[in-house]
């Protein structure tokens, strides 16, 4: 209860009332991820299961009573009859899992690294920064592309589909990692000469207590910048490895598998399944980034 | 009188040709292609001395005249190049060992800055409670919860404020805080690195008096290092006068305000303002301090001495014995500087 | 009386919170004559920097002056148009700031920033001007002045650029220098050679000084007169000898009192309890009254204006009825 009034009272959360940009991305979000959460409970229909499927309904229009079933669907359906509103929420939730799971594991990994690099520098400290400097060098979708193409060719072909999402996860996490270590390491860097470490330095704490009771808490702020600009290229990473056919498996759906799909129909006419996912990974997305810009020039003490 | 005479018992601090070497180089690369060869800083050359149970030895010097870099080897935040420290008898090594873990009880820091040595994400009362957890002073959470409550009204704050973050806190606050901390384990030993230069004035008077309460009250015994004569007077029995590293004098504290006996000491004793207005004619000091990775040959202090002479150029001095202290001069132990002028 | 230097009436400098507008200066007025020293003291958030800065037209958004007038030799500054006072800063107001780093360009030599400060106030040829940054160096006490002119600000020690720092506040010929914490970031034994320099100089060169320090040894050597600040008003004013040694308001005397100097021999220093409020919550009446030892109710109310005493003024309801007997014992 105390926590929030003082979250209330504070000058971040004045100044995101003050910022109507700020808020718009934060509903835009707060309903797109709701909607994922409670999918099941929204839908129509089940677009995965067969049972609840009717090939009748194939290719309905948005809006408009289907010509043999009588069925309405708001955004129209696809060639199997699917509900594409029922598919872009399912699609929702795989996209935001992928890339929360894929931005927690890039954090975590990229933040332990960077603490160590920064506590211990010296050889330590070389070796991992060069590590991340050379991965830098090759564009992120490279990076997710050939671990994806690694992780396929080593498991036996039955299991594909199962692993597919969490190869996925560990693709973008892991070409994603290096902006948390190097953020990590800068502000570990600075943490590390105060007094406050010397002070926990002097009674004999071990570096690894030190490190994370009092040297992480003090990194957490530019890391939850950068973990929310990171979801929204996390998701854009996804759904552009599901767009090549790469990612998530069609028994699986992502926004971009959708989109995948949806753009085999876009010059027979059939436009909305195309469009209406492509519109939704864009709201997201931007809504997303738009949020994390904010939050970078609020917790930025230069630009206050 | 009895301060300088010998007293039977072991000193609690003993220090012996502790020297401490930085290696200040470019990166290779950089040495290579602009052929220049490693360089190498002297923070502190050759220092000895010892601190009596009980006593308050202050440490006195400018920028670069390794103040710091002394107290930290003494807590064991940086390890000697040289020299040994023995803590009542006992080598300081810094390891994870037992002993040391025993030992570590016995001493603690003050650190300069009340901003930088409190961590902003923890609550008051950890903070404290800190040295006392991991020395494994107090196990049990009541007690220990009791025993920060008692720090703090000790220091002059109230048992309320430990759920408080630091940054609720006004400076001289924040440093009474620290000193809570350092109280925690319940050390001997304080080594006091400038606790009150970032604070201002009124402030400093309420900190400096508290330190001297709790001295009176719990028998501790402080190093304290500071730039300014005028605190260094107020809280020390001896003071020891640094100059680019090394130890100039060392002298009973208010003969060496009385009778500064190195030319350096004199210099900056002539240097700090002076509020009573005495009239007094200040000697024009010369020069500045010069850069420690390049020192002056001989006594490091000649290029600024209006007494040098070749000898001094030449060759470094050793200690001469003064009326209540020593003094690292050669002017002083050939007897031909004058005595000091005593203005106040 | 003839018209003073500068004079500075009723100052309010506030900043804008979301809490509403902080006072961080409130009703500062004081006078400068001509060839005078004037120390300005007090602890950090008394204002004291605050005032200079707005002398200067330098107040840093979103600070702003909120009422009061500032007059140099009669003539309103603070309402001036910022290019008018671009061209009263540096030709008849010289400063000299903590740090000599935020003075000095790094990517020009010490005779670029000189010259071009002597040539855009004084019609002088690039030859005359180099002349007069010569000497105005060697006058500052740079060795080899004409040699090392042609050096960058980093071949200068923190001391050397100090004195830089000063020649260049001079350089145009000043009627008054600001000095903020001119020798805060200075060790002791080169504190004293800038001190001295500065002092000199100004005298030399004719220029009024308005010394702003924490320390009050500084102010001891240097200032004719001092103002001592408190929570962003002047608590006491007048000659720096007769203050230091017979401070008349509770916080100047209890702030004299907690300084230990080399002289004393008493073991406890004089403390003042607390510290400054916060500009937030400034008490009402004195807002020196909850640390102050002789407070009585009327200071909890009412707040008292410079009261005049002897032959300097007191902020403080202790010297009411002196005021009103008219003369003092």
């Amino acid at each position: 209860m105390e926590a929030v009034s003082n979250f209330l009272a504070s000058d971040l959360f004045y100044r995101f009332r003050k910022s109507p940009v700020a808020v718009l991305a934060f509903i835009v979000t707060a309903v797109l991820v709701l909607s994922a959460l409670f999918a099941p409970l929204i839908a129509p229909q089940n677009p995965f299961d067969p049972g609840s499927l009717n090939l009748m309904n194939g290719f309905s229009q948005p809006g408009e009573p289907n010509q043999f079933t009588g069925e309405t669907f708001m955004l129209g359906t696809d060639d199997q009859g699917r509900d594409v509103f029922s598919t872009i929420l399912y699609g929702l939730r795989i996209s935001l899992f992928v890339g929360f799971s894929a931005v927690m594991f890039a954090m975590v990994l990229g933040s332990v690294l960077g603490l160590i690099a920064g506590y211990t520098g010296g050889r330590t400290d070389t070796i991992i920064m060069r590590i991340a400097d050379i991965q830098l060098t090759f564009p992120a979708i490279l990076v997710a592309l050939l671990i994806f193409g690694i992780a396929k060719g080593i498991t036996p072909p039955s299991y594909r589909d199962e692993v597919a999402i969490w190869v996925l996860i560990l693709a973008i996490g892991l070409s994603d990692w290096v902006q948390f270590a190097r953020v990590v390491r800068g502000a570990t860097l600075v943490e590390r000469n105060k007094e406050y470490v010397q002070a926990a330095k002097l009674i004999g704490r071990k570096p690894m207590a030190i490190m994370l009771k009092h040297i992480l808490p003090n990194t957490l702020g530019p890391v939850l910048v950068i973990a929310t600009i990171s979801l929204a290229l996390a998701i854009i990473a996804e759904a552009t490895l599901s767009f090549l056919g790469v990612g998530a498996p069609p028994t699986q759906p992502s926004l971009g598998t959708l989109i995948r799909i949806g753009q085999g129909f876009l010059f027979s006419g059939e436009y909305w399944i195309l469009l209406y996912p492509a519109v939704t990974l864009l709201a997201l997305a931007l809504s997303v980034n738009l949020l994390g810009d904010w939050l970078r020039d609020a917790l930025n003490p230069k630009l206050k | 009188m009895t301060e300088i005479s010998a007293q039977p018992e072991t000193p609690l601090i003993q220090v012996d040709n502790l020297s401490c070497v930085f290696d200040v180089s470019k990166p290779w690369l950089n040495r290579v292609v602009e052929r220049e060869p490693k360089q190498f800083l002297r923070a502190v050359d050759d220092v000895s001395f010892e601190i009596r149970k009980g006593e308050t030895l202050a440490l006195v010097g400018e920028s670069g005249s390794g103040k710091s870099t002394i107290a930290k080897m003494l807590v064991g935040l940086l390890e000697p190049s040289a020299g040994t420290i023995l803590f009542d008898g006992q080598p300081m090594i810094i390891d994870s060992s037992e002993r040391m873990m025993e030992l570590r009880k016995r001493f603690q820091m003050i650190f300069q800055s009340p901003y930088a040595s409190l961590n902003p994400r923890w609550k008051v009362a950890d903070v404290i409670a800190e040295p006392m957890v991991v020395l494994g002073v107090e196990k049990d959470s009541a007690k220990i919860q009791a025993r920060v409550d008692e720090l703090l009204e000790l220091v002059g704050l109230s048992a309320a404020d430990g759920s408080k973050f630091p940054h609720e806190f006004s400076g001289g606050q924040r440093q009474r805080i620290a000193i809570a901390r350092a109280l925690s384990s319940n050390p001997e030993f304080i080594v006091c690195d400038e606790p009150t230069s970032a604070l201002d004035v009124s402030v400093q008077a309420q900190i400096l008096n508290l330190m001297r309460d709790l001295q009176d009250q719990l028998g501790l015994t402080y190093l304290f290092i500071s730039h300014d004569l005028s605190v260094v007077r107020h809280m020390a029995n001896r003071i020891g006068v640094l100059y680019l590293g090394a130890l100039v004098e060392i002298a009973d504290s208010k003969e060496l305000f009385k009778a500064p006996q190195h030319p350096y000491t004199r210099m900056l004793l002539d240097a700090v303002p002076d509020l009573e207005m005495t009239g007094r004619q200040r000697k024009e000091v010369e020069g500045e301090i010069p850069n420690p990775i390049n020192p002056p040959s001989g006594c490091t202090f000649h290029p600024r001495c209006p007494f040098a002479n070749e000898r001094c150029e030449r060759e470094v001095p050793g200690w001469t014995q003064t009326r209540f202290g020593v003094a690292a001069c050669h002017g002083v132990g050939e007897g031909r500087i004058p005595a000091a002028e005593i203005t106040r | 009386m003839s018209t003073p230097l500068l004079s500075v009436r009723d100052l309010v400098i506030k900043f804008p919170t979301r809490h509403g507008p902080l006072t961080a200066v409130d009703g500062v007025s004081f006078d400068l004559a001509a060839g005078e020293v004037l120390g300005v003291v007090g602890e950090s958030g008394a204002g004291k920097s605050l005032t200079g800065s707005a002398i200067i037209g330098l107040l840093d958004p979103p600070g702003h002056i909120a009422s009061g007038e500032i007059y140099l030799k009669g003539e309103r500054i603070d309402n001036l148009r910022p290019e008018e006072m671009r061209a009263i800063r540096g030709r008849r107001i010289g400063m000299v700031f903590q740090d000599p780093l935020t003075s000095l360009n790094p990517l020009y030599t010490i005779a670029d920033q000189l010259i071009e400060t002597i040539r855009t106030h004084l019609r002088l040829s690039e030859r005359e001007a180099r002349k007069r940054a010569i000497q105005l160096l060697d006058d500052v006490g740079i060795p080899a002045a004409s040699r090392r002119i042609d050096d960058y600000p980093h071949q200068f020690s923190g001391g050397m650029r100090q004195r830089v720092v000063i020649a260049l506040a001079l350089a145009a010929g000043p009627e008054l220098v600001i000095a903020d914490e001119p020798t805060t970031a200075l060790d002791v034994s080169v504190q004293a050679q800038i001190i001295d320099v500065l002092k000199e100089q100004c005298t030399q060169h004719g220029a009024s000084v308005i010394l702003i320090t924490h320390d009050m040894g500084v102010i001891a050597e240097t200032a004719d007169r001092v103002a001592v600040m408190y929570s962003g008003r002047i608590a006491e004013i007048g000659p720096v000898r007769e203050i230091i040694q017979n401070a008349k308001h509770p916080y100047t005397s209890g702030l004299m009192g907690s300084i230990p100097t080399l002289a004393q021999e008493e073991d406890r220093l004089v403390q003042i309890p607390g510290s400054m409020p916060r500009l937030s919550d400034i008490p009402p009446g004195c807002p020196f009254n909850p640390r102050c030892d002789k407070v009585f109710d009327k200071c909890r109310v009412h707040r008292p204006s410079l009261i005049p005493v002897e032959n300097r003024e007191v902020a403080c309801w202790l010297y009411e009825d002196t005021e009103a007997r008219g003369a003092a014992t």
